[in-house]
């Protein structure tokens, strides 16, 4: 193929503050009955105005400094307009030209980096469902989720394949639940995405002169499976001297293909201006080092605290800290385990291999554990000595006779030496081990 | 039944603290006048006659429970049609609003309500406060009580019919571009512009977001006080009300104006009608006469305001309006009126990609230098002086056929909405027995000097003693 994949990523986080970005609505609309989360703000209602939550600010902030963003010293929401029914004012509060936080990056397995251009806050709209209604084929709006607080990622186009595309994303969703910010769950629908694609010939410097937005994938495999049902779609068009079209595409999880949704030939003009109802915003040094200092520790850095701090592997130490709460169990394990002379990588394995239930069980229970069951083991080990030692004092009559070439005398003398112990032990051990005491 | 003919707040107040009239009265009175008068004047779009003796009855109550009533208690009001108000149709006198019913009360009505004032019914207006005569209501225009072919002014059209015609003490209003102060001006009453940010948006039909303000109209100058005391406050519920302290803007009302230096801004006297000029240089000597200093300045851009004004406001105008679509409430978007539409197209155009970096932003940009302007007059002067229209009241359909013409009656007005400072329109005396006002302007916050200015010229000229013959 001379065609090369030149492949975009534009993310939406929903963050799961308590209350919505304008107003003081409950944010958790998952699984609510529909239009109970709402008030005049989030419905648009006439007279209402929007008031910014300052916990999603903060976290946005938080987010682009993980990401190795600047943060812009001053900062304004615009409104983005356009019409549709499940944007009750008709226009979104967003942010056009100067986002919180821009020029960021992220390493990719490899050592790749992809940069991001941008991250933002904006609002979520409601949510359409179609229904039949007595036998009326109707649309449904349910406001619940309209004004829940929304953090817009946007890479450069530095993809060139599906693989890097799913590492990307699985490194911003690890990063994102580390800051404990949102559950960036792409099944529940609080972490989208959108790949733009597009293909160059190689060599090419020039991005080329269209791109096709994908929407509507909601898990890591479907990412894989549309961008790669894209790239071959799109060189098939351009083999055969074909443009393909400015389009946005919807993945099709029955046709296991992207079918095409709207034309976007022309961008869609949303008469961006700055959002009149809220005043512009100016962060201080002081604010963006107190959002910074909040930070804890981050999977990269993490990892390699374990590997040199605990002399992990590579590969224990990434299992260990891919989620944030599997990291901080091991760590206090580990306090527990140092108690009981464990090792770290013994702590490691404990948990890489038992796999315990993080939520049920406490670490220092499952240390307790461990030991108790090891303990069994080596109490038998003093108790055989003590046993063996038993029965050869009681029967030395036994040993000169074994010694004198009776061989059968040493089953008496592990049978013995069983009676005494309450627990199953292996008769061939005990044997070895009277062999090795009477000789 | 008492006669209210000549009842102020300050007066109505008095007479209900020391018990000489009782609450339920006093609203029956007002609310026989607005029944009366209305099919006349047109002023009322709602008339919340069960409400309002509820109201009054509660006060009566208070009063007899020894309670200490705010001024405002008792006292009834007229209330924009653009204010919501839970469970009272709120229609921004249009038909895409025609049966719309709010389930929340604006922050100045919840205000108002907390002072238990009365709400005698909701008010006539242009349709989304866009005009400045009335004339674009969807329910018919309102009528001027001095004479009943002249227009009464507008955007708050209604609201200053009904406290000039006595319907009510007061009445709530909103300027944007000069709806309060225009209307106040052509029926002979006193109309406050505050601060931008001083009195909370929240509720309040949205015309143009950063040029809003929530306003009101009394018969004098110190009820006007009284007023804003109620209403005038931070907001946590609008972002952009300010935190600027607020204080009792009737304390030293009556301190005089001596020593005061007032501005009269020349490009607001070149050109102006003659006998408009003649009210105003006649009241500008009133007050050199009481011991103010008059000086003349610039405020250089002043030709530029109503460019852009009319860039600004029907840009954010076409933005407020979309969230109209006639899904979650309201009428379909086809049942906007003329004026309305040309605003929301206008708006659209000047936002659109290609021409906002022309038009919009261009004129953020002048904007700032108007501001300018006033933030240089006021280095040199305490207040300025001007006109607030270049014509008397003009006859009902005499600008209606030109909306050119109608926007050019802005000029003495939107300049001081695109600075955001303060301006009071008082009555100024009369041309061929049709009201005429003037406005004074202050610079942010400081609307307890307004009231002192005002004040003292009222109290010199009396002007509200002249009554509409209804």
């Amino acid at each position: 193929m001379n065609w090369e994949p030149v492949i975009g990523l534009e993310v939406h986080v929903e963050l799961y503050t308590k209350s919505k970005m304008f107003c003081t609505c409950s944010a958790d609309y998952f699984g609510k009955e529909p239009n109970t989360h709402v008030c005049p703000v989030c419905l648009g209602l006439p007279g209402a105005l929007p008031t910014p939550n300052k916990q999603a600010i903060d976290w946005c902030v938080e987010i682009g400094l993980a990401l190795g963003c600047k943060i812009s010293s001053s900062s304004k929401f615009d409104r983005k307009n356009y019409f549709y029914p499940d944007l009750a004012k008709g226009y979104q509060i967003s942010q056009y030209d100067q986002p919180f936080c821009s020029k960021g990056e992220i390493t990719i397995t490899g050592g790749k980096k992809i940069m991001i251009t941008r991250v933002h806050m904006e609002e979520d709209t409601g949510k359409l469902t179609h229904a039949t209604v007595e036998g009326k084929n109707v649309s449904l709006i349910d406001f619940n989720r309209s004004g829940v607080p929304l953090v817009e990622i946007v890479t450069e186009p530095d993809f060139k394949n599906a693989q890097e595309v799913v590492d990307y994303l699985k490194k911003l969703q690890q990063t994102i639940r580390y800051l404990g910010v949102s559950s960036a769950d792409m099944e529940k629908g609080d972490m989208r995405l959108e790949p733009n694609i597009s293909l160059r010939k190689k060599g090419q410097r020039s991005l080329p002169n269209y791109k096709v937005e994908v929407k509507n994938i909601n898990s890591f495999r479907f990412v894989e499976k549309a961008i790669n049902f894209e790239i071959d779609r799109q060189s098939e068009l351009l083999n055969s001297t074909k443009l393909p079209a400015q389009e946005t595409r919807g993945w099709n999880e029955q046709k296991n293909a992207t079918v095409s949704q709207r034309s976007k030939e022309e961008a869609h003009d949303y008469r961006y201006f700055p959002e009149p109802d809220i005043p512009p915003f100016e962060f201080k040094n002081d604010y963006i080092e107190k959002i910074r200092a909040a930070i804890g520790e981050l999977p990269d850095t993490k990892l390699e605290r374990f590997k040199r701090d605990f002399s992990l592997n590579n590969y224990d130490a990434e299992i260990l800290t891919r989620e944030i709460e599997t990291a901080d169990y091991f760590e206090e394990a580990l306090k527990a385990g140092k108690e009981a002379e464990l090792s770290p990588k013994q702590v490691a394995n404990i948990i890489i291999n038992k796999k315990p239930d993080i939520l049920e069980i406490l670490p220092a229970t499952l240390i307790k554990n461990y030991i108790t069951a090891n303990q069994t083991a080596q109490i038998n080990e003093s108790q055989l000595e003590k046993a063996i030692d038993e029965a050869i004092s009681e029967n030395r009559k036994a040993v000169e006779d074994y010694k004198s070439g009776k061989q059968n005398v040493l089953m008496f003398l592990v049978g013995s030496v069983m009676r005494k112990i309450a627990t199953k032990i292996d008769a061939n051990l005990v044997r070895t081990k009277i062999l090795e005491k009477i000789k | 039944m008492i006669d209210i003919t000549n009842l102020t707040i300050k007066t109505a107040s008095e007479m209900l603290a020391s018990k000489k009239i009782k609450a339920t009265e006093l609203t029956e009175a007002f609310y026989k006048r607005t029944v009366e008068l209305n099919p006349i004047l047109n002023s009322f779009i709602t008339i919340t006659g069960e409400a309002a003796r509820n109201q009054a009855k509660k006060v009566d109550e208070l009063i007899a429970d020894k309670q200490k009533l705010s001024p405002l208690g008792g006292i009834p009001f007229g209330i924009k049609d653009l204010f919501s108000t839970s469970g009272i149709k709120t229609t921004a006198a249009s038909k895409v609003l025609e049966d719309y019913v709010p389930v929340y009360d604006a922050a100045v009505i919840s205000k108002l309500k907390n002072a238990n004032a009365v709400i005698i019914g909701k008010t006539n207006q242009d349709a989304w406060a866009h005009g400045a005569s009335g004339e674009n209501s969807d329910f018919g225009p309102t009528k001027n009580p001095y004479k009943l072919d002249r227009v009464p002014g507008g955007s708050s059209s209604g609201s200053a019919a009904s406290v000039s015609a006595n319907q009510v003490l007061a009445a709530t209003a909103t300027d944007s571009g000069g709806s309060t102060r225009q209307p106040a001006s052509f029926c002979n009453v006193v109309g406050l512009k505050p601060t931008y940010g001083r009195v909370s948006r929240y509720g309040v039909i949205a015309m143009a977001s950063s040029l809003d303000t929530m306003g009101h109209i009394t018969k004098t100058v110190y009820d006007n006080a009284l007023v804003l005391n109620v209403t005038a406050g931070r907001d946590e519920m609008d972002a952009t009300s300010s935190s600027q302290k607020t204080e009792d803007y009737t304390k030293e009302i009556d301190k005089g104006v001596k020593g005061i230096k007032i501005g009269l801004p020349n490009e607001y006297f070149k050109s102006l009608d003659l006998k408009i000029k003649e009210t105003m240089t006649t009241a500008v000597k009133k007050l050199e006469s009481l011991g103010a200093k008059i000086v003349d300045v610039s405020l250089p851009h002043t030709q530029y305001g109503v460019a852009t004004y009319y860039i600004i406001q029907p840009s954010e105008v076409s933005s407020n309006l979309a969230r109209y679509d006639g899904i979650r409430f309201g009428n379909k978007r086809d049942a906007f009126g003329a004026e309305a539409k040309r605003r929301i197209i206008l708006g659209t155009f000047t936002l659109s990609s290609g021409y906002y970096d022309a038009y919009y932003l261009k004129a953020m940009k002048v904007r700032r230098l108007i501001r300018d302007d006033f933030i240089n007059a006021f280095k040199k002067v305490d207040a300025l002086i001007c006109p607030v229209s270049p014509t008397p009241p003009f006859k009902l359909g005499e600008k209606i056929d030109d909306p050119l013409t109608m926007y050019l009656s802005d000029v003495y007005t939107v300049n001081i909405n695109l600075a955001g400072v303060p301006s009071l329109a008082v009555p100024a005396g009369f041309i061929d027995g049709l009201p005429i006002g003037m406005q004074i302007i202050g610079p942010d916050f400081s609307e307890k000097l307004l009231y002192q200015i005002g004040h003292a010229y009222e109290q010199e000229t009396k002007w509200y003693e002249t009554k509409p013959k209804l």
